[in-house]
C-alpha cells in the first residue's frame, strides 16, 4: 500500500507520480512502437483499427463518462468526421490542414445538436442523439453532389509532409501518434478546472450551479469537445477503410460506442481505451471461432451481434463499473495483498428510485 | 366528391393505418416505461422474435391461425416475465443508463439468437385478413389495417380501466410511484413488476403478429420500435392516452410529407418529429408535467 506523501505542489500535479509508472508507461510506449516488426501484418492493421476506435471512444467518454450526457447518435459525429475530411481532400487540401478543419467542422455540428440538446437529460438526450445520427445517415446519403450517395466516395491517401503514409507501417505510427496526443490532452483536460466542471455538472446540475459552474456552458463544451475528438478519429477511419459508405456509420456503430465506454468504465480514458480494444476484437475473435461451429451458425451475422449483447448484459449485470473498476480492484488486491477485503466496492440493496424528476 | 378531395382522404385514412402500427407498438413501451421506468429497446425484438414465432406455428407446423396467434401472445408474454425475473430485477436502482444499456444488451442477444435460428431470409404467412380490404365509400382501406387500428383502441381502453379499476392495476401502479413503500402496503413488488413485462411482452406479440404480414417477417422489424419511440413523445411520454394520439399523428404526418415534401423527407419525418418535439415542447401533447427537484 502506498500513501501519497507530496514535498511540494508540484508532487500533487504530475502526471506520472511513481517512478514504477513511469517505467511502466514507457516499457508500454517502447512495444508499442516495436509492435509492426514484431506481429504480422494482419495484427498490425487491427492494432491501428483499434488506436483509432480508442480515440472515437474517449470522445464519447468526455461526454458521456464524464458530464454524464448520454449519446447513442455518436456515429453522427465520426461520420462527418470522415466525410469533411475526404471532401477536403479532394478539393486539393493538404492533410494536416484538412483533418484540422475536420475537426473543426465535426465540433460545429456538435455546437449545433449541443445548444438545442441540453435542454433535455437522461432518456430524452438518448433518444435525440438516436435519431439524429440516424437523420445524418439520410442526409449524407442524399447529398450526392458532395458525398456519392450510397455509393460511398474513395478517400485520398494521406500525404505529410510529402510521405505518404498510406502504408501499414506509416499509418500505424501515424494512428499511435494522435491516439498519445489525444490522450494527454484529454487526460489535462479532465483534471483540470475544466474536466472537474463536467464531473461537478455529471454528478448533480443544481451543486454545480451553486458553486459557480455555468451548467449549459459546461454541457454544451463537452459536447463540442466531444464531437471534435471523435470527429478527428472518423477522419482518422476514413483512411482506414479507404471508401466510405453512409452505411459505415450506422446505428451499430452508435451502439458499439455506447458499449465501448460502458464496458470499458463511465469515467475514465483508461476504461475508453480497454473497451475500444474489447469491442474492437470481438469480430476478429468471433472470425477465428467461427471454423468451430457448424456451418449453419458461422455464416450468420447474427453471432456477432449475439456476442456484444451477452458482453454487455454480464459487465451491466457483475461489473458495473467496467473493466476500470476491475483493474482498480485488481490493483487494491496487489497493493494491500494479505488485507484485501471483498467488502470494499459492496453496493448495498437498493430500490427503484425515479428520475422523473430530475 | 372532387378527385383531390378523395385522395386526400385516402391519403388521411393510410396516414391512419400505420399510425395505428405505430401507436399499438407505442403502447407496449409506454406499459414498461409507466410501471418500472425503463425504456425498454427490446422491445422491437421480442416483436420481431414473435414474428418468426407465429411464422414458424402458421405456416412451419400448420395451425390455424387464430390457436397460432394464442401461442405467439402467449410465448412473447413468458418471454417478458423471463427478461425481468432473470435479468431487469437485478439491476434494480441502478441509473437509467443501466436499464437501457441492459435492454440493449437483451435486444442484441434476441436479435442474433432469431438470425442464427432463421437465417437471414424475409418470409410471410397468410392471416384471416390478408388480401381483403373495406370500401369506405370512395376510399379503400385493408382489413389488417382496421384490425390493427381497433385492436390499438381496445388495448388502450383494457388497460386504462385494468389500471384504474382493479386492485392488481392499482398495485402496479403503487409500486411504480414508489417500490419500498408498495413493499410495506403488502404489494408483492417483484411479482407485480414482472407482470408487467408479462403484459408487455404480450402486446409485442401481438404487435409482432399483426405487423408481420404487412412488413414481412425480416430481422429488420424491430426498426418500428425507433418510429414508436417519436409517436411516444410526441404524445407525451409515459401517457397511454398519448401513446395512441402520437403514433396515429405520426402516421398522419409520415404519409403527408411523403406527398407534400421533397422525395426522402418521409424516411426522415418520424426522427425530425422526435427532436423537434424533445427541444421545444418535452411535455409532448399529453405528458404529465415534470419540474425539477433538487
Amino acid at each position: 500500500m502506498r500513501f501519497d506523501y507530496d514535498t511540494s505542489y508540484r508532487d500533487g500535479k504530475r502526471l506520472l507520480r511513481y517512478p514504477s509508472q513511469k517505467w511502466t508507461y514507457a516499457g508500454l510506449l517502447l512495444l508499442l512502437v516495436a509492435v509492426p516488426w514484431l506481429l504480422p501484418k494482419y495484427y498490425v492493421g487491427e492494432l491501428t483499427y483499434l488506436f483509432i476506435l480508442s480515440i472515437a471512444s474517449m470522445g464519447l467518454m468526455v461526454l458521456s463518462g464524464y458530464t454524464g450526457q448520454v449519446s447513442l447518435g455518436h456515429s453522427a459525429f465520426v461520420a462527418v468526421g470522415a466525410y469533411a475530411h475526404a471532401w477536403f481532400l479532394t478539393q486539393g487540401l493538404p492533410f494536416l490542414p484538412s483533418i484540422l478543419l475536420a475537426t473543426g467542422v465535426s465540433a460545429l455540428v456538435g455546437l449545433a445538436l449541443g445548444l438545442p440538446a441540453i435542454r433535455v437529460s437522461g432518456l430524452y438526450l438518448a433518444m435525440v442523439t438516436l435519431a439524429f445520427a440516424i437523420l445524418i445517415e439520410h442526409v449524407l446519403g442524399r447529398w450526392k453532389s458532395v458525398t456519392g450517395g450510397f455509393n460511398g466516395m474513395p478517400v485520398n491517401d494521406p500525404v505529410l509532409f510529402g510521405m505518404d503514409l498510406s502504408g501499414l507501417k506509416p499509418f500505424y505510427f501515424l494512428c499511435l501518434t494522435c491516439l498519445v496526443i489525444v490522450l494527454l490532452l484529454l487526460v489535462n483536460l479532465t483534471r483540470g478546472k475544466t474536466g472537474r466542471a463536467f464531473v461537478g455538472v455529471r454528478d448533480s446540475e443544481a451543486a454545480a450551479a451553486s458553486l459557480g459552474i455555468w451548467v449549459a456552458g459546461t454541457k454544451v463544451l463537452a459536447f463540442v469537445v466531444s464531437a471534435a475528438v471523435t470527429g478527428f478519429a472518423g477522419a482518422l477511419l476514413a483512411h482506414h477503410v479507404r471508401h466510405i459508405t453512409p452505411e459505415g456509420f450506422n446505428l451499430l456503430l452508435s451502439l458499439e460506442l455506447v458499449l465501448m465506454v460502458k464496458l470499458g468504465g463511465l469515467g475514465s480514458l483508461r476504461g475508453a481505451i480497454m473497451g475500444a480494444f474489447l469491442i474492437g476484437l470481438v469480430p476478429p475473435f468471433i472470425s477465428q471461432i467461427k471454423p468451430l461451429l457448424g456451418d449453419r451458425i458461422a455464416q450468420q451475422f447474427g453471432l456477432e451481434i449475439f456476442f456484444f449483447g451477452l458482453i454487455l448484459a454480464v459487465f451491466v449485470l457483475f461489473e458495473p463499473k467496467g473493466l476500470n473498476g476491475r483493474w482498480l480492484k485488481l490493483k487494491a488486491f496487489f497493493q494491500t495483498f494479505p488485507l484485501y477485503r471483498k467488502d470494499v466496492f459492496k453496493r448495498g440493496k437498493s430500490y427503484m428510485k425515479s428520475e422523473r424528476y430530475r | 366528391m372532387s378527385p383531390e378531395l378523395v385522395s386526400l382522404l385516402q391519403l388521411t385514412l393510410n396516414g391512419l393505418a400505420t399510425g395505428a402500427i405505430y401507436a399499438l407498438v407505442a403502447l407496449g413501451l409506454v406499459i414498461t416505461y409507466k410501471a418500472t421506468e425503463v425504456l425498454n429497446f427490446a422491445y422491437g425484438d421480442v416483436l420481431m422474435a414473435s414474428a418468426f414465432v407465429a411464422w414458424g406455428l402458421i405456416v412451419g407446423l400448420e395451425l390455424p391461425f387464430w390457436i397460432a396467434a394464442l401461442l405467439t401472445v402467449a410465448f412473447a408474454a413468458v418471454l417478458g416475465w423471463q427478461i425481468d425475473a432473470r435479468v431487469m430485477r437485478r439491476i434494480v436502482g441502478q441509473p437509467h443508463f443501466a436499464g437501457v444499456m441492459l435492454t440493449i444488451a437483451i435486444a442484441f442477444m434476441v436479435r442474433g439468437l432469431v438470425s442464427m435460428l432463421f437465417g437471414p431470409e424475409s418470409r410471410s404467412y397468410p392471416t384471416p385478413w390478408t388480401q381483403q380490404s373495406t370500401h369506405l365509400g370512395p376510399v379503400v382501406v385493408s382489413d389488417l389495417s382496421l384490425v390493427i387500428l381497433a385492436s390499438a383502441m381496445a388495448m388502450t381502453v383494457l388497460l386504462y380501466l385494468f389500471l384504474r379499476r382493479t386492485a392488481l392495476g392499482v398495485s402496479i401502479q403503487a409500486a411504480s410511484q414508489n417500490q419500498l413503500a408498495a413493499y410495506l402496503s403488502g404489494i408483492r413488488v417483484k411479482r407485480v413488476t414482472s407482470l408487467v413485462w408479462a403484459l408487455a411482452g404480450a402486446a409485442a406479440g401481438l404487435c409482432g403478429l399483426l405487423l408481420a404480414p404487412i412488413a414481412l417477417v425480416d430481422i429488420s422489424l424491430w426498426i418500428v420500435v425507433l418510429k414508436a419511440l417519436a409517436a411516444l413523445v410526441l404524445g407525451g411520454f409515459g401517457s397511454i392516452p398519448g401513446a395512441i394520439l402520437g403514433g396515429l399523428l405520426l402516421g398522419l404526418i409520415e404519409q403527408f410529407a411523403g406527398v407534400y415534401l421533397p422525395d426522402g423527407s418521409k424516411d426522415v419525418a418520424a426522427y425530425v418529429v422526435l427532436i423537434v418535439t424533445l427541444v421545444l415542447w418535452p411535455r409532448g401533447l399529453l405528458g404529465e408535467a415534470h419540474g425539477r427537484r433538487v
